[in-house]
């Protein structure tokens, strides 16, 4: 343990800082609990504390997501079969990706609306490259659908750092010239159809019972390794680190949660001939999750976005290029969106001039959001989006079983969304500064 | 280099000599003729009213303006500041007053933003840079924070002022340019940040403080510099001024009160 980390008395401890019990107290509530805690008793007590003063990270989601379970499931005892839930995350997964990408704008405290359109416009390309009389391998043409989706980002990203225009104007317009596009490239048929089984198989198809195991196990020892190597290492040299219990209990919990997905994903779910195995698109989503997760947490890239998001004259000051910066979230939000837009006409096995790129994009602010995002920028992680894709896609999913109508879904969504900003703020406001007043 | 008055040659000793700083903005005139000596392990204070060109001064030492006129010696070389990365490269670090700090990042995010150390690889070396910045903190004395992994949002407003200061030294700094630093603090916090100028000094460094604060200015500074319309008009070991002349002369550019060492300095600039 370092002297800084155990708070050493000595020399201005005779002066102590001019904090009252209560900013003493609210300051150490701000602190992440494992950065205070010895060990696991004391992390929990922290934990409870933080919660308390409504810091409460992605407790309310996953909260929320237990209600909705219980709730659905009293109402409907089909809603936590295996091949309910397994249709669920299937379902969900295009608002997934596309909240994945839009963590980077609001991140920035920028917001991206042109993001459903731009997923659109990758479909189209997608299916008609594959299609006649291209007939393009499927990897080319999800390669070149994701490259545009990048250069659209690429567009849209300079204008609006380079010219210092809103965001939000931008995308809007982003939004309307999108459709357009889509429109237009969809032409008079209305509808695309994939013609590559690959590209169908995104959403449609499901790895091997074994295929599964093999890499949820794979998955689950290396996260284990890591992040065991990376706590015991910094326990070792006295860095700030989580107990070993602590640790051990993280990593539980991900095998936990890995195994019963590949146990729900492995039960036969056909009603005439057996289907099983885990959908490729549940790799998809994790894939996209892992790597924005290490961009953004472990890069300097990501390292300056948060800075941006929290202080953009404090970056700039630190020598950051905001502009580059900026240009790049943008450019990452717009290729999330291409693999989000594959995605979907994928489960669908077409894309057609129905898809409505507002609504989704709408949706995917609300997944980012309800997860833990916040709208002012700054603060926010992909895993995030991915849990608060899982809430919407549950409600409409648990809806539709009960048979509700449209209405009600728009309405129970608009109540859990207002929730979750409800949280947001209230967790801002106990994080302002204690030293300034 | 001198103007020929004798009044302004430089200190060859002082780590910074300005000599004869002229800066105009179109037709006004901030900074006049302008002779300063920052010598190392001193504390320096620049006192002046609002307009006397405080800030202009420390925009021109720290690189963001260039002057009109007149040079600086850093370590008794003339140095030309086209950016301010090239006053950083020497050694000069600025904390402005509003610290420019990004609150939800943590104590080492802060203090190494825009210079992350890197592995091998793209990934941050996030353990090289908590150790290097626990001890910097440490070498400072500032020991009241609980975990350098909390984010700065946390931390009271002196705390914050420390982190801002060791974000400035860790760099081989040399000279530390504080604006306003206790501005914002509280009594016990001001003490707090008082102290972690003292100790900047007892550790080599340069310390040019820009103050309205008398108080804080008595206890701290080893030397007094007095800027009044863009002339500096007296500058000299604080022990020759007291509280009513350097009001003096902040409000009226003189005082009957000044020991004769430091008026001289200032005296040929008057003309």
């Amino acid at each position: 343990m370092s002297d800084v980390k155990e708070g050493a008395p000595p020399p201005l401890e005779a002066e102590p800082e001019a904090l009252t019990e209560a900013a003493a107290t609210r300051a150490e509530l701000a602190v992440a609990p494992e950065i205070v805690a010895g060990s696991l008793g004391e992390y929990l007590r922290a934990w409870v504390a933080r919660i308390k003063a409504g810091e409460s990270g992605v407790l309310p989601v996953i909260v929320g997501l237990i209600v909705i379970a219980v709730i659905f499931q009293s109402q409907n005892a089909n809603f936590l079969t295996a091949g309910n839930l397994v249709n669920l995350l299937v379902q969900g997964a295009a608002i997934t990706l596309l909240g994945l990408g839009e963590v980077f704008a609001l991140l920035l405290g920028e917001i991206d609306l042109s993001i459903g359109f731009v997923a659109g416009v990758a479909g189209v390309i997608a299916a008609q490259l594959v299609a006649f009389p291209h007939n393009w391998p499927w990897w080319a043409a999800v390669g070149v659908a994701i490259l545009v989706t990048a250069v659209i980002g690429l567009v849209q990203g300079t204008i609006i750092t380079r010219l210092g225009l809103p965001s939000f104007v931008v995308t809007l317009a982003g939004l309307l010239g999108f459709q357009g596009v889509m429109l237009m490239m969809v032409g008079q048929g209305g509808t695309v159809p994939i013609a590559s089984d690959v590209i169908n198989d995104f959403a449609n198809g499901n790895m091997t019972v074994g295929a599964g195991w093999v890499v949820t196990a794979l998955l689950i020892l290396g996260y284990a390794a890591l992040t065991w190597w990376r706590d015991q290492r910094r326990r070792a040299s006295g860095l700030v680190a989580p107990p070993a219990s602590l640790t051990l209990l993280k990593i539980a919990a991900v095998a936990v949660a890995g195994v019963a997905l590949v146990l729900i994903c492995n039960a036969n779910r056909g009603l005439l001939v057996p289907i099983q195995g885990v959908p490729w698109v549940v790799l998809i989503v994790l894939g996209v999750l892992a790597a924005w997760s290490v961009l953004l947490g472990r890069t300097r890239f990501g390292r300056y976005v948060y800075a941006i998001g929290g202080n953009a004259e404090a970056t700039r000051r630190s020598g950051v290029n905001l502009a580059r910066i900026r240009t790049a979230a943008f450019i990452l939000c717009s290729l999330t969106a291409g693999i989000a837009g594959i995605v979907y006409a994928s489960r669908l096995r077409s894309v057609s001039t129905n898809l409505d790129g507002g609504t989704l994009v709408l949706y995917a602010v609300a997944a980012a959001v309800i997860g833990g995002t916040s709208l002012f920028g700054g603060r926010g992680k992909p895993l995030h989006a991915v849990l608060g894709g899982i809430v919407i896609a549950a409600i409409a999913n648990g809806m539709g079983l009960l048979g509700m109508a449209a209405a009600t879904q728009l309405i129970v969504t608009a109540l859990v969304l207002l929730a979750a900003v409800t949280i947001d703020a209230v967790a801002r406001r106990g994080r302002t500064p204690t030293g300034m007043h | 280099m001198a103007d020929g008055s004798g009044a302004g040659a430089v200190d060859p000793g002082a780590l910074l000599s300005l000599g004869d700083i002229d800066k105009n903005f179109g037709p006004v005139q901030a900074l006049t003729g302008v002779n300063l000596d920052v010598p190392a392990a001193q504390v320096t204070a620049l006192l002046g009213d609002n307009g006397a060109g405080k800030s202009v001064l420390v925009k021109i030492i720290s690189g963001i303006h260039a002057p009109d006129g007149g040079q600086i010696h850093w370590e008794g070389r003339a140095v030309h500041f086209r950016t301010p990365k090239d006053a950083t490269a020497l050694g000069i670090n600025t904390v402005f007053q509003d610290l420019a700090l990004c609150d939800n990042l943590d104590i080492v995010q802060n203090m190494f933003l825009g210079r992350e150390r890197r592995q091998v690889g793209l990934l941050l070396d996030e353990d090289d840079m908590e150790k290097a910045a626990a001890a910097t903190l440490a070498s400072l004395s500032v020991t009241t924070v609980r975990s350098i992994r909390q984010p700065v949002a946390s931390l009271s407003g002196g705390q914050r002022q420390s982190v801002a200061v060791a974000r400035a030294v860790m760099w081989n700094s040399k000279l530390v340019i504080m604006d306003e630093p206790t501005a914002a603090l509280g009594v016990a916090q001001t003490r707090m940040v008082l102290d972690l100028i003292k100790r900047l000094a007892d550790k080599g460094l340069a310390v040019l403080v820009i103050s309205h604060n008398l108080n804080d200015v008595f206890e701290v500074a080893d030397r007094v510099a007095v800027l009044y319309l863009g002339r500096l008009v007296a500058q000299g070991p604080a022990a020759g001024f007291d509280r009513q002349s350097v009001v003096e002369l902040m409000t009226t550019g003189a005082s009957s009160r000044v020991v004769a060492a430091s008026q001289a300095a200032a005296a040929g600039l008057e003309g």
